[in-house]
């Protein structure tokens, strides 16, 4: 009578909450304040941005899933690379562009190789990146936030503040103190100043302005990458959930900015140990990047050790292309190259099997 | 507080699900209908069958013997007639003949107080022959021959006697109730034990989530003086493994491939050790053993006596019956179990529990290709890389999986209990295991 309801099924009959769709759905969720928040300062057209890419991500995604007859729109890993990669994106960028790069993403580096957990790269920065060098002009033009609406003005037409630093690095006259000294023309919204003001009156604590701009999101950029904030509440509550571990976002944003204080300064005609740790940790995609992209399950190494070794690299390459590259920005390549390293990683950094001895210990 | 030990690398942690039964003292099961036991319960030769069709048999009277080295005695567990000998499925899948008994007559062991024996003149060899004879096995699940354990060779020396009663499955408290309902009974097997063996030291392993067994076995403890050590230890499954409880307790790795003698260890769990003092002290084969009956698919979960041969279904209707929800029936644990198809299915001596999960309690979803999040990395206890063995098993890759030692896998399930994508390594694993095997015996 029972016997024809009963489930079958392998050992473990047990099992864990956390599925597929559960993580990629906390991923997403973790996301959507930075993304509210790129829709207040940057207006509608953000919104429409991220729809764009998303809807494009989808579509492509399911007509590979019927192409290739296997995977499903329900575990969510689409809808997330498209959220990433509407949120790579200038506000103003043609929305072809956007679409290009999220089909990019899913038809070319997710299912090359066969879709869900078998590409190398993360899709949604290799598709960044592809739209990045093929439309460099519409990818690096930024709209100003509502909050600090002089950036739009003149000159700056929206630069992002590494932007700036890059540009204003080359023709300035050395030593300089600094990336601050450099972004001094660079506007201040009401809300920074009157912060530091108060940081100065209550506490005798000095605090530039551009730092509470760089830290709230007052500043032109991508979408989803100018509030530092929102990023870390995002990326506390992946951390609560545990679909993140903290081995890769702090070996990355550590050793990101071990470099940056030893070396950063060099360029500004300064000596060793004075690099401008917290500007570089606020500024461009590098919290998006260490907290959202870096993360990836799919394009990491398996072990704790070997995503410490893959973090270090990440803000490694993060620093040499931002410092030394011909790009403002670095975190979209840097992890990229160290996703194409994973395999290798992975390789020597395999769990320790249990019940050998190592070998410096065999006599 | 002194932080409690565990072992190292990987193991998980489900829910224990334990208060469902924890506070449930071991009652008995009924006698229901006709009895089928198994002549395969152990690991090793399926005993040999010694009674035929029309037979009468006696409670605890020999009817299946030991065929071979490692092989155990079996006894019938009821008065009674045998009806038939009949080939059976075991809840493993594996078929076994085996002695089907209708009871009747009258119970001449149970319920009654034998009068103990004094055991103190017996000589190792003859407690040794005992445990033989009376057919005990390990009760933890593996069901090796106790008498072959406690024989070790000549030249090895046990340092330590290591007593298993962490029961890290989920769900089971059938150990646990053992040691707060029999400690005195336990500590007396554990006197046998030491005659038979002479360790050094005699140490007890308790998971933390039973405190009244440690609190109770301590005391006895203290009370016996040296020599045993009741070592409460941090929850983590799969703890009650062997090699897991040894690199607890001793902080030694067994290495691979070998026995936990290697470490001059000896392993029992607790049940076995209960079953031996009986065997020893009252002459009783091991016709009977502590079932859990648990899941929240089961209207009574309760613990019971259960005799061996039991049907499945006899011991579900005794607990209230299932529920509308239920949809699993296991035999042992839910981490290691098996899911049965038949009610019809016999308790045998390795049986620890036997549960009814709703779809809820099992928590799977549906499956997706791997993630490569290395969770199953992680888990693995034996430093194993489960993704990687999976794949190499699904493209038929045996040679290259054994090379990555996927012999070391004791399917514990910790991989696929924590895998995201919900993918059934361990039954890729158990599969390619057969496979690589045939391969090897062909070539
Ligand atoms: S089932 Fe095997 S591979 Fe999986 S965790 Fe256990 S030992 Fe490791
Ligand atoms: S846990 Fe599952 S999804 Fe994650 S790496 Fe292992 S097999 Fe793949």
């Amino acid at each position: 009578m029972i016997n024809n309801k009963l489930i079958i099924s392998s050992s473990p009959h047990v099992h864990h909450k956390d599925s597929t769709s559960r993580i990629m759905l906390d991923v997403i969720i973790a996301l959507i304040p930075a993304g509210i928040w790129a829709i207040y300062v940057f207006g509608m057209r953000s919104f429409t941005v991220i729809a764009v890419s998303i809807i494009a991500a989808v579509v492509a995604e399911y007509v590979m899933i019927r192409v290739m007859k296997k995977g499903s729109i329900g575990d969510f890993s689409a809808i997330l690379t498209g959220l990433l990669i509407g949120y790579n994106m200038p506000t103003d960028v043609p929305l072809y562009v956007a679409a290009i790069a999220s089909i990019f993403a899913i038809l070319v580096v997710k299912w090359a190789f066969g879709g869900l957990g078998t590409n190398i790269m993360n899709p949604a920065l290799a598709g960044r990146c592809f739209v990045l060098f093929s439309w460099t002009g519409a990818m690096t033009t930024w709209r100003a936030p509502v909050t600090n609406p002089d950036i739009g003005l003149d000159a700056l037409a929206g630069a992002s503040p590494l932007g700036v630093l890059q540009t204003s690095l080359l023709d300035a006259e050395l030593p300089v103190m600094g990336p601050l000294e450099l972004l001094a023309d660079y506007p201040i919204s009401n809300m920074a100043a009157s912060m530091s003001e108060w940081f100065t009156s209550s506490f005798g604590l000095i605090i530039h302005p551009h730092y509470f701009d760089l830290f709230f999101g007052n500043v032109s950029g991508s979408l989803g990458e100018v509030s530092a904030l929102l990023l870390i509440v995002g990326g506390i509550y992946l951390f609560i959930r545990r679909v993140i571990t903290w081995e890769i976002p702090m070996a990355y944003i550590v050793s990101f900015g071990l470099f940056v204080w030893i070396f950063d300064g060099l360029r500004f005609g300064q000596g060793f140990f004075s690099g401008d740790v917290a500007f570089h940790i606020l500024s461009g995609g590098l919290l998006l990047g260490a907290l959202f992209m870096a993360t990836d399950m799919v394009t990491s190494p398996l072990t704790p050790k070997g995503q410490i070794v893959f973090g270090i690299g990440c803000g490694f390459l993060t620093f040499l292309i931002r410092a030394y590259g011909s790009l403002p920005e670095g975190v979209s390549l840097a992890i990229i190259i160290m996703n194409i390293l994973v395999a290798m990683i992975d390789r020597f950094t395999g769990p320790k099997l249990f019940g050998f001895v190592p070998k410096e210990k065999k006599k | 507080m002194k932080s409690l030990k565990t072992f190292s690398k990987g193991g998980v942690h489900p829910e224990d699900s334990k208060e469902l039964t924890n506070k449930e003292s071991v009652k008995n099961a009924a006698i229901k209908s006709s009895f089928i036991v198994p002549m395969s319960q152990h690991i090793g030769a399926p005993a040999e069958c010694v009674v035929n069709p029309g037979d009468e048999v006696k409670e605890g009277m020999l009817i299946g013997k030991a065929a071979g080295f490692i092989s155990a005695n079996i006894h019938s567990p009821v008065p009674g007639v045998v009806k038939e000998i009949a080939d059976v499925y075991l809840a493993s899948g594996n078929k076994s003949k085996a002695v089907i008994i209708e009871p009747s007559g009258e119970f001449d062991q149970s319920g009654k107080t034998a009068d103990p024996v004094d055991w103190s003149g017996m000589t190792p060899k003859e407690l040794q022959d005992k445990i033989l004879e009376m057919g005990i096995v390990g009760l933890g699940g593996a069901t090796f021959p106790a008498n072959v354990k406690f024989t070790p060779p000549a030249d090895a020396k046990v340092e330590a006697l290591v007593i298993n009663g962490v029961e890290c499955e989920p769900y089971l408290t059938a150990d646990h109730r053992l040691m707060l309902e029999k400690t005195e009974e336990i500590f007396k097997g554990l006197e046998i034990l030491s005659k038979i063996l002479n360790p050094d030291k005699i140490y007890i392993g308790i998971e933390a989530n039973k405190p009244d067994a440690i609190e109770k076995m301590e005391k006895l403890a203290a009370q016996k003086g040296t020599g045993i050590e009741i070592v409460p230890l941090k929850l983590k499954y799969p703890q009650g493994d062997e090699k897991q409880l040894l690199k607890a307790v001793l902080d030694k790795e067994v290495p691979s491939g070998k026995l936990p003698l290697a470490i001059g260890a000896v392993v029992s769990n607790v049940g076995t050790v209960f079953a031996i003092y009986e065997a020893v002290v009252f002459n009783k084969p091991l016709i009977e053993r502590v079932v859990t009956v648990s899941g929240r698919g089961i209207k009574k979960p309760a613990n019971l006596k259960v005799r061996i041969g039991t049907k499945v279904g006899d011991l579900l209707e005794d607990c209230g019956g299932i529920t509308d929800d239920a949809v699993s029936i296991v035999m042992g644990g839910p981490m290691m179990g098996f899911s049965m198809i038949s009610l019809d299915t016999p308790v045998i001596k390795g049986t620890s529990g036997i549960l009814v999960l709703t779809k809820k309690e099992m928590g799977k979803s549906v499956e997706t290709a791997c993630l490569m999040c290395g969770r199953c990395v992680n888990a693995c206890p034996m430093g194993l890389t489960p993704t990687k063995l999976y794949k190499m098993a699904k493209r038929a890759k045996y040679e290259d999986a054994m090379r990555f030692n996927l012999m070391d896998c004791k399917e514990c399930g910790c991989c696929a209990f924590v895998c995201p994508a919900n993918i059934p390594l361990v039954q890729g694993f158990r599969l390619a295991k057969k496979m690589a095997n045939k391969k090897a015996v062909k070539s």
